[in-house]
């Protein structure tokens, strides 16, 4: 007897574009479960981001991360060698030198450097802040006037700051913005009925669900994430519709495989190596488990998630 | 999948003859569905009723045993097709390819990189636990590479679609209960008998879905039921697709042809680029891999990998612990510090590694903090100023240690100020943000 295949047909999810003209990207709006592109014609692939900072890497260990951004001395000039990386469908810049606890740049300074960035980014743009709550909404108020008209998306807004910055940023400047909720569908579901409350209309809804390194409570992010995109394809739950972007990089090199030098961990081998396949690994399982977009900073881990993804449509 | 009295009633003889110490057949049949005793119990059972019902209560998917002594596992029997749903069983298992091509030295080379990866997470040993031998047409060389392959102390998984030289390498390592892949709907026939005869489990492989359904159901109808489905090596598209169909065929529709656990290749699906290989391995872990081959796993891959399936297999419902109290490490005594951290398993287990790497003997505290993360049980309210000072007054910590110097999580500095009202004789030192920094911060503290 043959194989019968049953046919699945899902609703597409919501989509959310960024950037302008030619150069927008749409994240979500695909209509089967994650990376299924083999249950139904119409879908949307997941989009690969690269992530800078206005401080840039210490690269000491990363000889193919250095690489990438050779020659470039301004932040303009790295934000060029990011968007032109291959693969990458956004560049997202995290205003690390806002950090209070940091460097502490002002506001004004800020923003001075977002718009060099944005002139000289040929990709939509994601801006995400410096992790201080205070500084943050000051900041994102600032950066969505500067930045009108160029459709960027805001990571993140939280349950304590959506109302500041979604006006600031959707309300006001027609930009989008990701919610953040940590690792629970209810949570993330909460936020996106507050925030479509307040006025901001779902097509201009991310969720950022929160991230973990693989090994470091993942099982939690992915189980998250398969509960979402069940209840949004099988249930249709409209307030869990929107595209999931999830920020890779900032979990796995944060974690010792990606950290701990070959001299500390000889029998480890090369750092870069390391931090490489705990990018590509942490990401790929993302994009499994219901990752619209996710965000990584080396080349190399960037390049072949994009590969893999096209090779899986 | 139960069955129903009513079910189980139209298999029994209906005679009443109470041999089973049951008043009729009925009540029999009615004990039966509800697990009190077992359908044997009525000795009058004909056979087709017997099958009929071992079919009828099967599970959707097979359990299957390969490997032998330490290295024995098992594979599949998994009910719920997403971890959240109940809980995953069986988790896959990771292997390295060599072939009879490869000259010696390259084969001992992979074996010695992969035989390096041997390590303990959270309590657990990680190590790869498979090796893929590709057989040629010479049998004895292949035979030979499958007994290094046996040497090696892991699972050897056979590819081999030559029936007599398949038989005649089983012969040389049948002990070790491997895996014989390469049966397909043109040698089906051949390759069972030899996989029956040495007791291996058998790999089947199909030009599509199609057509292995079919070949398995020529193998479950010729008695074997020990089975392994290869996803096939077309394309990375189509190994995903056929993964997913498969296990969810099974799982979701039931159709129990396709219940068997599965096996893929990525050194075929993306030859020469282990970083496409280590992605595809992360996705087939989530999504229906249970025997996953790369060509070489080094650190790096292993790392996130082992890391990655370590969380996937735990049980949703019960987070991973460790109980509270005070752990010296490295010798520590009642002149060492102390160091804070939280009763989550995987925290316990980096904050230990690290400080056993520093050689710096350290008391380390673990509160009740709910069994959470640092960040989470502070968020939960579960660590806190007061929650540490009542541990550190049940836990006689202030008599125990005369070293009053604690080191808190750099995560938790927002704690520093009210700990420091709560416990006035001690200090409170603010240690760095991740354990791995650890090592360095406690070189200084001395
Ligand atoms: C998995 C997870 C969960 C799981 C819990 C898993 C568990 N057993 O802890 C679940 C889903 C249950 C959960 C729930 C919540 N979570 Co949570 N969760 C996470 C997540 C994704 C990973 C946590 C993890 O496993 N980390 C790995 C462990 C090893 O880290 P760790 O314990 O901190 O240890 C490291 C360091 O602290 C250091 N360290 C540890 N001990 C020591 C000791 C010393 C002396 C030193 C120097 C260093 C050190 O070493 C380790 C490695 O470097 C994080 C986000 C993230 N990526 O971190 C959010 C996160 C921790 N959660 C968060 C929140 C808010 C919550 C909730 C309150 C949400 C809610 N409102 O319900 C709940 C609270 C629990 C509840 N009420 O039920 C927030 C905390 C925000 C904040 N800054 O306070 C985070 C950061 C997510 C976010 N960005 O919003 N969560
Ligand atoms: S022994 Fe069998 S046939 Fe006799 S009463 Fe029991 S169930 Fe019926």
């Amino acid at each position: 007897m043959p194989f019968i295949k049953k046919p699945r047909t899902l609703k597409p999810l919501g989509a959310v574009s960024i950037g302008t003209g030619e150069r927008a990207v749409k994240i979500g709006g695909g209509n089967t479960l994650p990376l299924y592109f083999f249950d139904a014609k119409l879908s949307n692939p997941p989009a690969v981001g690269v992530e800078l900072t206005d401080t840039a890497w210490d690269a000491a260990e990363l000889p193919l991360l250095a690489k990438a951004y050779e020659g470039a001395a301004t932040l303009a000039e790295r934000v060029a060698c990011a968007a032109n990386m291959k693969g990458v469908d956004f560049v997202c810049l995290r205003l690390e030198g806002a950090d209070p606890g940091g460097d502490n740049l002002s506001v004004e300074e800020c923003v001075k450097l977002a718009q060099e960035a944005a002139a000289a980014c040929t990709k939509p743009l994601c801006i995400a802040g410096c992790r201080s709550e205070e500084k943050d909404v000051e900041l994102f108020k600032a950066l969505a006037a500067a930045l009108q008209g160029q459709n960027v998306l805001f990571l993140s807004a939280k349950e304590e700051d959506y109302k500041t910055i979604g006006a600031a940023t959707v309300l006001a400047y027609g930009h989008k913005v990701a919610g953040e909720s940590s690792v629970d569908i209810n949570l993330a579901k909460q936020l996106n009925v507050l925030m479509t409350q307040l006025g901001i209309p779902k097509e201009s809804i991310v969720m950022n669900l929160g991230g973990a390194a693989v090994g470091y409570g993942f099982e939690y992010v992915s189980s998250t994430m398969d509960r979402v995109k069940a209840a949004a394809l099988e249930q249709d739950d409209a307030m869990l519709q929107m595209p999931v972007i999830t920020q890779v990089a900032t979990e796995t090199w944060a974690v010792k495989e990606s950290m701990a030098s070959q001299a500390d961990m000889p029998e480890w081998g090369d750092l870069e190596q390391r931090g490489i396949q705990m990018e590509t690994v942490t990401a790929a399982a993302c994009l499994a488990s219901g990752s619209d977009a996710v965000i990584l900073r080396h080349p190399v881990a960037v390049d072949k998630i994009a590969a893999l993804v096209a090779a899986l449509i | 999948m139960a069955l129903k009295g009513l079910d189980i009633f139209k298999l029994t003889p209906k005679t009443n003859c109470k041999e089973c110490n049951q008043p009729t057949c009925m009540a029999f049949a009615m004990k039966v569905a509800s697990g009190a005793i077992a359908l044997t119990d009525c000795p009058h059972m004909s056979a087709a009723a017997l099958d009929k019902f071992a079919s009828a209560t099967e599970p959707p998917m097979k359990t299957i045993d390969i490997g032998a002594g330490e290295c024995a596992y098992k594979l599949g029997g998994e009910t719920v097709l997403l971890r959240h749903d109940k809980t995953l069983v069986n988790s896959n298992l990771y292997g390295i390819c060599i072939s009879a091509d490869m000259p010696d030295a390259a084969i001992e080379a992979a074996l010695t990189e992969m035989t390096k990866i041997d390590y303990e997470r959270i309590g657990k040993r990680m190590y790869v636990e498979c090796v893929y031998v590709k057989c040629n047409s010479d049998a004895v060389r292949s035979a030979e590479v499958a007994v290094k392959a046996v040497a090696s102390g892991r699972v050897p998984v056979l590819d081999c679609a030559d029936p007599d030289i398949a038989k005649s390498v089983l012969g040389a390592i049948k002990e070790a209960k491997p895996v014989l892949c390469g049966a397909n709907a043109a040698n089906w026939e051949a390759m069972n008998a030899v996989a029956k005869a040495a007791d291996a489990v058998l790999g089947v492989s199909g030009a599509d879905l199609n057509e292995l359904h079919d070949t398995v159901e020529k193998l479950e109808a010729a008695g074997n039921k020990k089975l392994i489905l290869d996803v096939g090596s077309v394309s990375i598209k189509d190994a995903f697709a056929n993964a997913v169909e498969i296990r969810r065929a099974a799982l979701k529709d039931g159709d129990r042809t396709f219940g068997y656990p599965s096996i893929v290749n990525l050194a075929a699906l993306a030859p020469g680029d282990l970083v496409t290989q280590a992605a595809l391995a992360s996705i087939f872990t989530l999504r229906y891999g249970s025997i996953i081959l790369m060509e070489r796993i080094g650190y790096a891959e292993a790392l996130p990998l082992f890391g990655l399936r370590q969380n996937i297999y735990t049980d949703p419902q019960k987070p991973m612990r460790v109980t509270p109290g005070l752990y010296p490490i490295g010798g520590a005594n009642e002149n060492s510090v102390c160091c804070l951290t939280v009763d989550f398993a995987l925290s316990y287990f980096i904050v230990s590694g690290e400080i056993e790497r520093s050689r710096v003997p350290v008391n380390l505290l673990i509160p009740d903090a709910g069994g959470y993360s640092v960040l989470t049980a502070w968020a939960a309210g579960k660590l806190s100023a007061s929650s540490i000072a009542k541990f550190i007054q049940e836990f006689e910590i202030d008599t125990k240690i005369k070293n009053h110097t604690l080191i808190l999580p750099g995560k938790v500095a927002v704690l520093k100020g009210d700990l420091e009202a709560k416990l006035p004789d001690w200090k409170i030192v603010v240690g760095p943000n991740e354990a791995i920094q650890l090592v360095k911060f406690l070189s200084t503290i001395n």
